[in-house]
C-alpha cells in the first residue's frame, strides 16, 4: 500500500483515515508485542485529527509514525532513554511535524530507537527490545530501528527517522524498506533532540522510493528556527522519478568492495548495479581514498558534539532528577548517572576527552581536517559521476545480543554510511534482494545510492530505477 | 595524540557523570580500544587543509533579530521535576557563611 494508492482510496471513499488508523492500531495490538517497534501510540488524538483531515492535501489523512526523538506537541519524546521516559511531554511541534501537518498528514505512534540515537541495532534503547520483522531473532538495525521495523511489519505506512551516521539507511537495509537521509541543511532539525548537530538529519522510511520522495517534498525547505537549514528552492522530487538512468554515470567506489564485506551482500549489490547498467547507466570505478579514516573521524566528531548537546540533561528543567542530592553538583552527577545508559555514557566520556584541554587540537582539530579531506573525496568524485552506488552495510542483520561488549566492532560496521554524514551529502537505501547469513535465510540487503549535496532528485531517480 | 590511556573517572567528572567502579572497569578497556583506533588519524597528511576549510559546514540564512512569541512559561514548567511560584525549584546552591 503506497501513499498515492492510499490517497486514491481516501478520495474515492473506499476507506477513510479513521478506518486506516483503527486498522493500524489493530495491527499494532496483534503484531507489535513481538516486534516492539512502538514505544507508545495515541489513537484517540490521531482519530480526532483524522476527522479534520483535508484529503485534498498531498498527504491528506496519511498517518506517519515518528521516531521518539522528534517532538510532537502533547506526545512523549523519550529518545529511548530513562532520562525522559517519565514526566516529559513535548511542549511544541518540531518543524518537520508542523510541515507534515500542513501537508495533511497525521503523526501517529512513537517509535523505538537506540538511546539518543547512539547505536546501530536499537539494542541501546533503555526501554524496549525491537526485533527485525523479517527475522525476529535479529536486530532491526539502528538507531531508527523502530521506524524501519514498523514499516517492514506493516504497522506503519511510513515513518520519520533521524540519521547521524547511517541511522536511517542501515535499519532500512536490514528490514528491507526504503530509507532516505537528505543533504545536511535540506530538512529543518528544529525539534529533533540533538545528538551531533553537524551530522544529524531527519528523513523518511517508506515502502517505496516514490513514498520517500513525497514525504521529502513535504518536510524539505528553509526554516527560520534552524540556521543550518538552507534557503534553497525545493525542486519537485516526484515528477522526474520515472526518467530512468540512461545517460547517467554511476560511480562504484573500490574502497567499498574490499575485505570484510559479506559475499552474499556483495553479490546482491553487484547484481543491482548490473541491473542499472542494463537500463542504460554508465558504470565507472571511482576512488574515495579517505574512506578508511571515516570511522575514526566520525567517532571523534560525533561524541564531541554529543557531549556538548547532552549537557542539557542536567536534572533541572526536564526529565529525571535524582532524589536527595547533597548539593547542585551532586544533583547533576546522580541524575545523569541514573538517567543515561552505558553507550550514552561511553560517548559522553569519549567526547569530553577529545575536547579537553591538551587533547583538543590532537583529536577534534585533526578530525575536522580529515573530515574536510573526506568531503573533498566526494566533491572530486561528483565532478565525474552523477551518483555513487555501494552497499549500505557490510553484512545483513546480525543476531540480537551478539555485540554487547565490543563497541568498537559495532562502530566499524558503520563504515559505508558515516561518510555521507561527514560530507553532508544525501544517501538512500533501497532493497536489492535477500541473502543467507550466519544461519539465517532470506535476510534483506540494501543498495546505497549517494548523491551530491542537494542532489536528492537525481538520487531518487536512480533509486526508483533500482527498485523497479 | 598516540596515547590511548584515558583517566575515565577524571573525564567522567568533567562530564558531570558519577560512575560506579564496575562501570569504570568496563569502560576503561573499551575506551582505550576506541582511542587506539582513532589514533590512526595521526598518520593522515592534513597539511593541505586550511583551518578555514575544517570549519563548520555551510550555514543558511540567519533570521532577522526581531522579537517573536516564545513558548509560554506554563508550557515549559509542565516538564520541570520540581516547581513553585512559576519557577523551577532546585536544591540550595549556596552554603551558610
Amino acid at each position: 500500500m503506497t501513499l498515492s494508492s492510499l490517497r486514491q482510496q481516501f478520495l474515492s471513499g473506499e476507506t477513510t483515515p479513521a478506518a486506516l488508523l483503527r486498522q493500524l492500531a489493530g495491527d499494532i495490538a496483534a503484531r507489535d508485542g513481538t516486534t516492539g517497534a512502538y514505544l507508545s501510540h495515541d489513537l484517540e488524538t490521531a482519530l480526532a485529527e483524522a476527522e479534520k483531515a483535508d484529503l485534498s492535501l498531498p498527504l491528506g489523512g496519511i498517518p506517519i509514525g515518528i521516531k521518539d526523538n522528534i517532538n510532537v506537541l502533547g506526545q512523549p519524546c523519550t529518545c529511548g532513554s530513562r532520562f525522559l521516559s517519565e514526566n516529559y511531554t513535548s511542549p511544541y511541534d518540531a518543524t518537520v511535524i508542523r510541515k507534515l501537518r500542513a501537508a495533511g498528514a497525521i503523526p501517529f505512534g512513537r517509535l523505538n530507537q537506540d538511546e539518543f540515537a547512539m547505536g546501530s541495532s536499537t539494542e541501546n534503547s533503555a526501554l524496549q527490545t525491537t526485533r527485525n520483522p523479517v527475522a525476529p531473532d535479529r536486530i532491526p538495525g539502528g538507531s531508527s530501528g523502530g521506524s524501519a521495523a514498523a514499516v517492514a511489519d506493516g504497522t506503519a505506512i511510513a515513518t520519520l527517522g533521524s540519521d547521524t551516521g547511517g541511522s536511517i539507511r542501515q535499519p532500512a537495509s536490514h528490514c528491507g524498506v526504503v530509507g532516505l537521509k537528505p543533504s545536511y541543511g535540506r530538512v529543518s532539525r528544529y525539534g529533533l533532540v540533538a545528538f551531533a548537530s553537524s551530522l544529524d538529519q531527519i528523513g523518511p522510511l517508506t515502502r517505496s522510493v516514490e513514498d520517500a520522495a513525497r514525504i521529502l517534498q513535504a518536510i524539505a525547505g528553509h526554516d527560520p528556527l534552524d540556521t543550518t537549514s538552507l534557503d534553497e528552492p525545493v525542486p519537485d522530487y516526484v515528477s522526474g522519478l520515472e526518467e530512468g538512468v540512461a545517460g547517467l554515470k554511476l560511480g562504484v567506489p573500490k574502497e567499498y568492495f574490499g575485505e570484510g564485506i559479506d559475499p552474499g551482500v556483495r553479490a546482491k549489490v553487484e547484481a543491482a548495479i548490473q541491473k542499472l547498467a542494463a537500463k542504460g547507466a554508465e558504470i565507472v570505478e571511482i576512488s574515495l581514498p579517505n574512506t578508511s579514516h571515516a570511522v575514526a573521524t566520525y567517532y571523534i566528531i560525533a561524541p564531541a558534539e554529543a557531549s556538548s548537546n547532552l549537557s542539557r540533561f542536567d536534572g533541572i528543567r526536564y526529565g529525571r532528577r535524582a532524589a536527595n542530592p547533597s548539593d547542585i553538583l551532586d544533583l547533576y552527577k546522580k541524575s545523569r548517572e541514573q538517567g543515561f545508559g552505558p553507550e550514552v555514557k561511553r560517548r559522553i566520556i569519549l567526547g569530553t576527552y577529545v575536547l579537553s584541554s591538551g587533547y583538543y587540537d590532537a583529536y577534534y582539530g585533526r578530525a575536522q581536517k580529515v573530515r574536510a579531506l573526506i568531503r573533498r573525496d566526494f566533491e572530486d568524485a561528483f565532478r565525474h559521476v552523477d551518483a555513487i552506488v555501494s552497499p549500505v552495510a557490510p553484512a545483513p542483520a546480525r543476531r540480537l545480543g551478539t555485540c554487547a561488549d565490543d563497541p568498537l566492532q559495532e562502530y566499524l560496521s558503520d563504515i559505508f554510511t558515516l561518510s555521507a554524514n561527514l560530507a553532508g551529502i544525501p544517501g538512500i537505501s533501497v532493497p536489492c534482494g535477500v541473502t543467507d547469513f550466519d544461519g539465517g535465510t532470506n535476510l534483506p540487503v540494501g543498495l546505497q545510492i549517494l548523491g551530491p549535496h542537494l542532489g536528492e532528485a537525481t538520487l531518487l531517480r536512480v533509486a526508483r530505477a533500482a527498485e523497479a | 595524540m598516540s596515547q590511548s590511556h584515558i583517566d575515565v573517572r577524571y573525564v567522567a567528572n568533567l562530564a558531570r557523570l558519577e560512575l560506579t567502579d564496575e562501570e569504570v572497569a568496563v569502560f576503561q578497556p573499551q575506551l582505550e580500544a576506541i582511542l587506539g583506533h582513532v589514533d590512526a588519524l595521526t598518520k593522515v597528511d592534513v597539511s593541505g587543509v586550511a583551518d578555514s576549510e575544517a570549519g563548520p559546514l555551510r550555514l543558511g540564512r540567519m533570521r532577522d533579530d526581531v522579537p517573536h512569541e516564545s513558548l509560554p512559561a506554563e508550557a515549559m514548567l509542565r516538564n520541570a521535576p520540581d516547581q513553585a511560584q512559576g519557577q523551577i525549584r532546585v536544591p540550595k546552591v549556596v552554603t551558610d557563611a
